[in-house]
């Protein structure tokens, strides 16, 4: 018996340690980038040269930066806008009991997810390039927006199967017109679902590069296709500059997830 | 089930008014996803069908030589076509050349062989005049290949409007007149590539479950706040960027950079490792990126396993680690499946990382097919190289799909 | 109460999403999209030409990077809708292009006097914009050795370490050829056998286990800045670039440069030709084309040029007689007959 107690705690601190490991590896080169963005060089070069906010200054002044930055959260809100109210909407008839053909329906609205994302952008310009929508922000906006919907699809399903069908009926059963309920009843329960599915639709807009580089024109830059042509096309450490925000706003993005769970937890409290 | 049976006592009136409410009912369930199937067929699926359908479509030789192809519809191959296919072909260069048609057609050919672009271009350039004397002579003597039955056997293939060539040569495969043969040794490349996509991302899967898979166990059994705090390590990273992992990669694993002065700090190597430009490079990079999807995938499994049964096998006297593999892990089944499926089929798509850590060896499937597209603008070729590769994903979606079930996919 | 603010939030989503689709119609200034190599030839083309001549215009101009070839080219064309105004191109893709059908008939009076440019600087559809060199370079402070000849460049035992080379035929087929003995004035005739094309792939397999492959021009400075090369081919202009602004301690070895023009021209279809040719007649001129040497080191040409030009760049101009005893003309016709044959067994023998 003290044997077997012996090796579980020698197991444990084993895995303290593999864990820690890991959690190092996964962590260190998002914030390295932080320090880094204050070299001088312009050159991604290690040992740091010396101090320097040039980086910075350079991104702020650099009209493709900004134009970068504004298109970003345009076409990263406008995409996440449509693909929240179809997916949305399809994930409530999805998890009704009733819904037809499930097994062929679920792969056709995931697939925007695990469809090689080279083979989405190729297909894209072959189709959108004749259509003049290429090179345009509507073209970007509704690739996004495919890309986006089945992360709504699936939060928003799982809220809805874990929530309680009957308070639909009760509020139907006294006279509630069905927008009505869903307004008063069914929202305000699966707001912390279509939320989350919102934010993993934005943040798939807002990291999104290879469509941008084969359908994005000129005027459609976004900051993943501007670190992409920073990194390949002209080396130039405003990208880390530009580094250090993300992961920060990663950080934010963490907090704001987090708040959401926590009103999902209260929310379904009972069920949990 | 309870209420199918309660519908076999009914009476048949009552049946029917029962199947129609439920088809009614299975009708209104469907039409709110409507609105989402018909934007995704509009902006997602009818694009990639289109794609697809690139493979084994070749329409260019047809439309620019309609006449030859009309010509060689009989031809059997063993000698130069008669004459009137000749003139044939002077009079579609002509017109080709006119109406624009003929660079398509011209790089079409070049995809059998190379030389036939610039041999087209020649010969439309100089074209031969009818009046002038016989005129496969006049054709021999701008090129000789004119001459040569197999240059008119690629024509005459070419003009098909249905073609399997390109799912061929995407695998390293050619028709010829006696049947499908493998390409030269030294001109294949397609076997290769897809054997590398899937060994890397296999490796990829393998070392993120090794990995993520003790973390998940860490994090899962830990004290709720403690786990909640640690979970910033691995929710931060997925939240961030792609490309400024990838950068930061970049930046650690020079020669002189961040990792190597750390390794020689330590007394551990001599000189600088070669840690990028190479498969190092592309398995750190793409472990990173993928790895939170393997450890939050496992965690949102172990969360919902209650230790009682793993305690209950100790106290009845197996050893812990017994108790472990035996009782545990197969509880875990549907999260390693989970993360092993996304980790995999994200992994088989992907195309940024190696493209900026990899090397000459390391370029993936979708590396090749943004070159087909991007450089050469071989559609059909792109076409058939994302045929295979999107059967390969369905592949394993299905896979997935029957061991584990889509419903079991959870975010955050 | 939620719900109401949810909707209204909703509704004014909806009305963003679209106000935006509205919104390319609503950005009135024109703009010319230039595409070109992007790095510190863009940087210095933007101070010389762009910048100004959008002052003088009062319009936008919008560039996007590019690696070369003609591909994404054909692809706007064939789909009649053309995003760029003006390309900037190799001699080999110029031709190939206008072959194809895929740049404008440039008018000769944009040109103002023809006779002032050097033999060849003007094509049916582009005109020359400057002259630039693929060499390569090296760190002078990490060589024990000066390499001196592109032989060294193949030669891993008395110079080890890694090389860069661009991930294409040109320039690294010559190089392997010209290595392996062939002079200057016969690598085209023995590259145009397949026996030749086998020759510079067995050379080039000679040292392929360290070869570090780049496409953009902006990459093998950073490459030897970092140390992930001992010794890259590059665009002389960059490494200069680099030496000037950075004070890198870079070295460029002119034996074996291979020189080309480089080349405006305006893609068919373009939305805005009059703007396009505009800017072309700007940039063309005789008393603008040299200003380009006042950030980088690529040759002008027109002849009128060397008076005006700044005379501190020379040394560094691949026409310097210093730098030009050992220098092969790229030979523009054989690529644009030969590259698309010889890229695909480069290509297939780089995957193997």
């Amino acid at each position: 018996m003290q044997s077997t107690t012996h090796t579980e705690r020698l197991g444990r601190t084993v895995l303290r340690l593999f864990s820690a490991a890991v959690l190092v590896f996964l962590v260190a080169p998002v914030l390295i980038v932080i320090p880094l963005s204050f070299n001088e060089s312009a050159y991604f070069s290690y040992p740091m040269s010396g101090f320097s906010t040039q980086w910075y200054a350079a991104l702020v002044s650099s009209k493709d930066w900004r134009l970068a930055i504004v298109n970003s959260f345009v076409i990263g809100i406008a995409s996440t806008a449509i693909a929240t109210m179809l997916g949305t909407a399809a994930a409530m008839g999805i998890s009704r009991p009733s819904f037809p053909f499930r097994s062929f329906i679920m792969p056709l609205l995931i697939s925007p997810m695990i469809i090689p994302i080279v083979v989405v952008a190729v297909s894209l310009y072959l189709v959108f390039s004749p259509l003049g929508l290429t090179s345009s922000y509507a073209g970007v906006i509704l690739a996004h927006a495919a890309l986006g919907t089945p992360f709504v699809v699936i939060t928003v399903t799982a809220t809805l199967m874990s929530f309680n069908r009957n308070l639909v009926r009760a509020a139907a059963s006294l006279g509630a017109p069905p927008l009505l309920t869903f307004r008063r009843v069914t929202l305000p329960l699966i707001a912390p679902g279509v939320a989350t599915g919102a934010v993993f639709a934005f943040a798939t807009s807002f990291d999104e590069v290879i469509v941008i580089l084969f359908i994005g024109g000129p005027e459609q830059k976004t900051i993943p296709r501007q670190m992409w042509s920073g990194i390949r096309d002209q080396i130039n450490p405003s990208i880390l500059a530009m580094a250090a925000l993300l992961t920060v706003f990663a950080i934010a993005m963490f907090l704001i997830i987090d708040w959401l769970h926590g009103r999902a937890a209260s929310a379904s409290n009972n069920n949990n | 089930m309870a209420v199918g049976s309660e519908a076999k006592s009914m009476p048949q009136e009552g049946r029917n008014a029962y199947r129609a409410a439920r088809r009614s009912e299975a009708m209104r369930s469907l039409a709110f996803a409507l609105p989402l199937l018909l934007f995704l067929v509009a902006v997602f699926l009818y694009p990639i069908g289109a794609l697809l359908m690139r493979s084994i479509q070749s329409d260019d030789v047809a439309a620019a030589f309609p006449r030859v192809s009309a010509g060689l519809a009989g031809w059997s191959g063993a000698t130069l076509p008669p004459s009137p296919v000749f003139a044939a072909l002077a009079a579609d260069l002509a017109a080709a050349q006119q109406n624009g048609t003929l660079v398509s057609a011209a790089r079409r050919l070049n995809n059998y062989e190379p030389g036939f672009r610039s041999l087209i271009l020649k010969t439309a350039r100089r074209l031969p005049d009818p009046a002038a004397g016989p005129v496969e002579q006049a054709f021999v003597d701008i090129d000789h290949h004119w001459g040569e039955t197999e240059t008119w056997r690629f024509i005459q293939r070419a003009s098909a409007r249905i073609t399997p060539d390109y799912l061929l040569s995407a695998i390293d495969l050619r028709a010829g007149p006696k049947g499908l043969s493998e390409l030269p040794p030294d001109q294949r490349i397609y076997q290769a590539a897809f054997a590398r996509t899937f060994l890397i991302s296999g490796s990829v899967t393998l070392i993120c479950l090794l990995l993520g898979y003790p973390v998940a166990y860490l994090l899962a059994t830990l004290p709720q706040r403690q786990s909640h705090r640690l979970m910033i390590f691995v929710i931060v990273p997925f939240w961030t960027s792609l490309l400024v992992r990838t950068t930061a990669w970049y930046v650690l694993l020079q020669p002189n950079g961040i990792v190597n002065a750390l390794l020689a700090q330590a007394g551990l190597t001599s000189g600088p490792l070669a840690l990028m430009f190479n498969r190092t490079g592309v398995l750190v990079g793409m472990t990173h990126v993928l790895l939170p999807f393997m450890i939050l995938a496992n965690y949102a499994v172990m969360r919902g396993i209650s230790p009682t049964y793993q305690r209950a096998a100790v106290s009845l006297g197996a050893h812990p680690a017994v108790a472990f593999l035996r009782v545990y892990v197969p509880q875990t089944l549907p999260g390693i499946g989970t993360g092993t499926f996304l980790v995999f089929v994200l992994a088989i798509g992907y195309y940024i990382t190696p493209d900026l850590l990899g090397g000459g060896g390391d370029e993936m499937i979708s590396q090749l097919i943004a070159f087909q597209m991007d450089r050469q603008l071989n559609w059909g070729l792109a076409g058939a190289l994302s045929v295979y590769l999107v059967l390969l994903t369905l592949a394993v979606y299905f896979v997935f799909n029957h061991f584990v079930g889509v419903d079991r996919l959870r975010l955050g | 109460m939620r719900s109401q603010r949810t909707a209204s939030r909703a509704a004014a989503l909806l009305a963003a999403g679209y106000a935006l689709l509205a919104l390319p119609a609503a950005a009135q200034e024109k703009t010319l999209n230039i595409v070109d190599y992007g790095g510190a030839f863009e940087a210095a083309a933007d101070k010389a030409w762009f910048k100004p001549f959008a002052e003088a215009q009062g319009v936008k101009i919008a560039t996007e990077q590019y690696d070369g070839g003609v591909a994404k080219l054909r692809a706007m064309v064939e789909a009649r809708n053309t995003i760029w105004d003006l390309i900037d191109l190799e001699t080999n893709d110029a031709i190939t292009a206008c072959d194809e059908g895929l740049l404008q008939k440039l008018d000769p009076a944009l040109l103002g006097d023809r006779s002032d440019f050097i033999k060849g600087a003007i094509l049916p559809c582009a005109v020359s914009s400057m002259i630039w060199s693929t060499v390569f370079a090296y760190d002078t402070s990490k060589m024990q050795t000066q390499p001196t000849t592109v032989a060294d460049f193949f030669d891993i035992q008395k110079f080890p370490g890694k090389r860069g080379l661009r991930k294409s035929p040109k320039v690294s087929m010559e190089w392997a050829l010209m290595a392996d003995g062939v002079p200057a004035g016969e690598v085209y005739k023995v590259l145009a056998t397949d026996d030749g094309v086998k020759r510079a792939l067995n050379k080039l397999s000679t040292i392929k286990d360290r070869i570090v492959w780049w496409e953009a021009g902006s990459q093998p400075p950073q490459l030897l800045a970092d140390g992930a090369v001992a010794m890259t081919m590059a665009y002389n202009g960059r490494i200069y670039d680099a030496k000037k602004k950075e004070n890198k301690p870079f070295a460029i070895v002119w034996d074996g440069q291979v020189y080309d023009y480089e080349w405006w021209g305006i893609p068919t279809g373009a939305k805005d030709k009059d703007l396009a040719e505009k800017f072309i007649k700007y940039a063309s001129a005789k008393d603008n084309i040299w200003k380009l040497s006042n950030f980088i080191s690529y040759a002008s040409p027109r002849k009128s040029s060397v008076e005006a030009m700044n005379k501190a760049v020379l040394p560094d101009m691949p026409t310097a007689p210093d730098n030009f005893k050992n220098a092969l003309q790229i030979d523009a016709e054989f690529w644009a007959d030969k590259y698309d044959s010889i890229n695909s067994r480069f290509m297939t023998w780089l995957g193997q």
